[in-house]
């Protein structure tokens, strides 16, 4: 068994009186698809900006690939191989998406510092930023200005942007919220298909969605983890069932 | 449709139509000296002085959505030093130019050390803060820079001494220099600075360290200040603390303002409004800083976007 790519050791986030995250511990094997789910306020977003950096532990500890990474600022955790996907859209919008991709490729390259070097992506470059774009299903857009696309290319344009930097760990934040249906399930495609060695972290209120994606399910309440078990089984959890229709009347 | 000159040349990207534009633009400026009086000779060197100012301004202002209101201290800081050291220390011009350009961007990284970590309106009141404490050294230390009365020195050599040979040279330098920041804006590290400008957060989770960047970006900029400053002594062959004090800075920020935000090149417009402007309103009245003001309000009303950026507007209309 090798170790696991992700370890949380009672992991707390308060803003000031208010516990977002309360104590979780988790553990995320390589490769694997896991999902986290929970109503809204449950501190998804909160654990996401926790792992991520954005938004360090106030206790605990966060062990990534062997690092532990629980105080290092965000751009160190991403050289490590941690990428992410904001809830909220969050792209360069007056940059065209050409220039949205080279800003994602060399995040964690020396040429970021080419004070008057050419603006123009090399060979190796494009075709990186060609394959992402395919992968993320908006091939053919690269001109555009980000701002002018529609609210679902948004979308797309944000995974492509995780995707591009070649991360260990992809951390998705409901990237199918706000999309019809058919673009969900769009989105849903572009995450099967990512390369099976990436591991993968969801999170999605909608269960359709993420339960036929990921390998295992991890549901939050009130910042705590409340059920922990594979997607055949969550449905039916009762615990799971509560938070989400609330409690059962008796008739 | 243009289409770039080459690939890999130093104009990368340039299109064809530009570099024509921009050609034309300095043929047309190296032929003023023919038409204009020596007066106006020496305006139009003022401009293109400023003009470089404002652009360095706007490396910052336009490209990493941080404006700067100590731009004129790191500015006049260069113009001390060029002055001190071809006067008081007897060095030569060019000893004296490197050294006023080196102790701007020493004052420019020490500024961006304590401003990186800001934005918006603190960002503002902090550069604000550090051009008036520079202003105050300048005003105080009076064995070193004459205090009120400031310094005089005899900074231009000979062969510039007529108004044309010096706009000339000092056309020149500006080309360079201009050019020089058009390639820093373009630059895959320039990039970084409208990625800043964008998204700060989404920056940091591509593994950017943004405050590193401002700090790259602040510091250059003030070199090419100090550029600007270092031909401004050539030009006024003196310097007292109104160099240094707020009011330029305020000025730079204008013409930056008046010719565009983050249209680079608009600096130079920007500056030619302003000084123009500032040359008929001083022979009806005294109150330059009131008038000024208003013309700050009704660029803000009527041209946000600028002289330049209202150009590109009106022509892309008329394109579609
Ligand atoms: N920066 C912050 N400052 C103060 N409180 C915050 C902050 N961020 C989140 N919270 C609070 O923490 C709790 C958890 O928020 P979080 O965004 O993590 O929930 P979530 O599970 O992602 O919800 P949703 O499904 O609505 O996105 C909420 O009560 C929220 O108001
Ligand atoms: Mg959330």
């Amino acid at each position: 068994m090798s170790e696991p790519i992700l370890t949380l050791s009672d992991v707390t986030v308060a803003f000031d009186a208010l516990k977002a995250v309360d104590g979780v511990s988790l553990t995320v094997p390589r490769g694997q698809r896991r999902a986290i789910i929970g109503p809204n306020g449950a501190g998804k977003t909160t654990l996401f900006n926790a792992i991520a950096g954005a938004h360090p532990p106030t206790s605990g500890k966060i062990r990534f690939n062997g690092h532990d990474v629980s105080r290092l600022p965000p751009h160190r955790r991403a050289q490590l191989g941690i990428s992410r996907t904001f809830q909220i859209t969050n792209l360069f919008p007056t940059l065209s998406v050409q220039d949205n991709m080279m800003l994602a490729l060399r995040g964690l390259k020396p040429k970021k510092f080419s004070l008057f070097g050419s603006p123009d992506p090399d060979d190796n470059e494009a075709v990186r930023i060609a394959a992402a774009l395919n992968a993320a299903r908006i091939a053919g857009r690269a001109e555009i200005i980000v701002k002018e696309m529609s609210y679902g290319e948004q979308r797309q344009l944000e995974i492509a942007i995780a995707l591009v930097t070649t991360p260990t760990m992809l951390l998705l934040d409901e990237p199918a919220a706000g999309l019809s249906p058919s673009e969900r399930s769009m989105i849903a495609e572009v995450i099967r298909s990512l390369d099976p060695a990436i591991t993968v972290i969801l999170i999605e209120h909608d269960m359709d969605l993420a339960l036929g994606l990921v390998d295992y399910v991890t549901c939050m309440f009130e910042g705590r983890v409340l059920v922990e078990e594979p997607p055949e089984g969550i449905r039916r959890n009762a615990k799971v069932r509560e938070v989400y229709l609330g409690k059962p009347r008796h008739a | 449709m243009t289409q770039p000159v080459s690939k890999n040349s130093i104009l990368a990207g340039m299109t064809g139509r530009a570099l024509v534009i921009a050609g034309l633009v300095v043929i047309v400026a190296a032929c003023l000296p023919m038409v204009l009086s020596s007066y106006q000779v020496g305006l139009a060197t003022e401009v293109l002085i400023f003009g470089v100012l404002a652009m360095s301004i706007d490396i910052l202002a336009g490209f990493a959505g941080r404006t700067s209101l100590g731009h004129g201290a790191i500015f006049g800081v260069s113009t001390y030093v060029v002055v001190y050291a071809t006067g008081q220390a007897g060095l030569s011009l060019w000893t004296g130019f490197a050294l006023g350009v080196l102790a701007a961007t020493a004052v420019a990284s020490v500024f961006a050390l304590l401003a990186v970590r800001t934005s918006g309106v603190y960002f503002l009141l902090l550069t604000l803060a550090l051009g008036m404490i520079v202003w105050g050294v300048c005003l105080r230390w009076t064995q070193v820079t004459g205090g009120e009365n400031g310094m005089r020195a005899d900074v231009r050599p000979a062969i510039l001494m007529s108004h044309s040979a010096f706009y000339w040279a000092v056309l020149t330098g500006a080309v360079i220099v201009s050019f020089a920041m058009w390639r820093f804006v373009r630059s895959p590290f320039g990039l970084t600075l409208r990625g800043i400008r964008d998204s700060e957060s989404r920056m940091r989770s591509l593994g950017y360290n943004v405050p590193l960047h401002l700090f790259i970006g602040f510091t250059v900029s003030g070199i090419f200040a100090g550029v600007a400053g270092g031909l401004y002594a050539m030009f006024n062959n003196f310097v007292s603390p109104s160099t240094v004090a707020l009011a330029q800075s305020v000025e730079g920020v204008l013409m930056m303002i008046a010719g565009g935000v983050g249209t680079l090149f608009g600096a130079f417009v920007g500056a030619a409004a302003i000084i123009v402007l500032e040359n008929i309103v001083s022979s009806y009245t005294e109150r330059w800083l009131m008038v000024l003001g208003i013309t700050f309000v009704l660029i803000m009303i009527f041209a946000p976007e600028g002289i330049i950026g209202k150009l590109r507007a009106i022509t892309s209309r008329k394109a579609r």
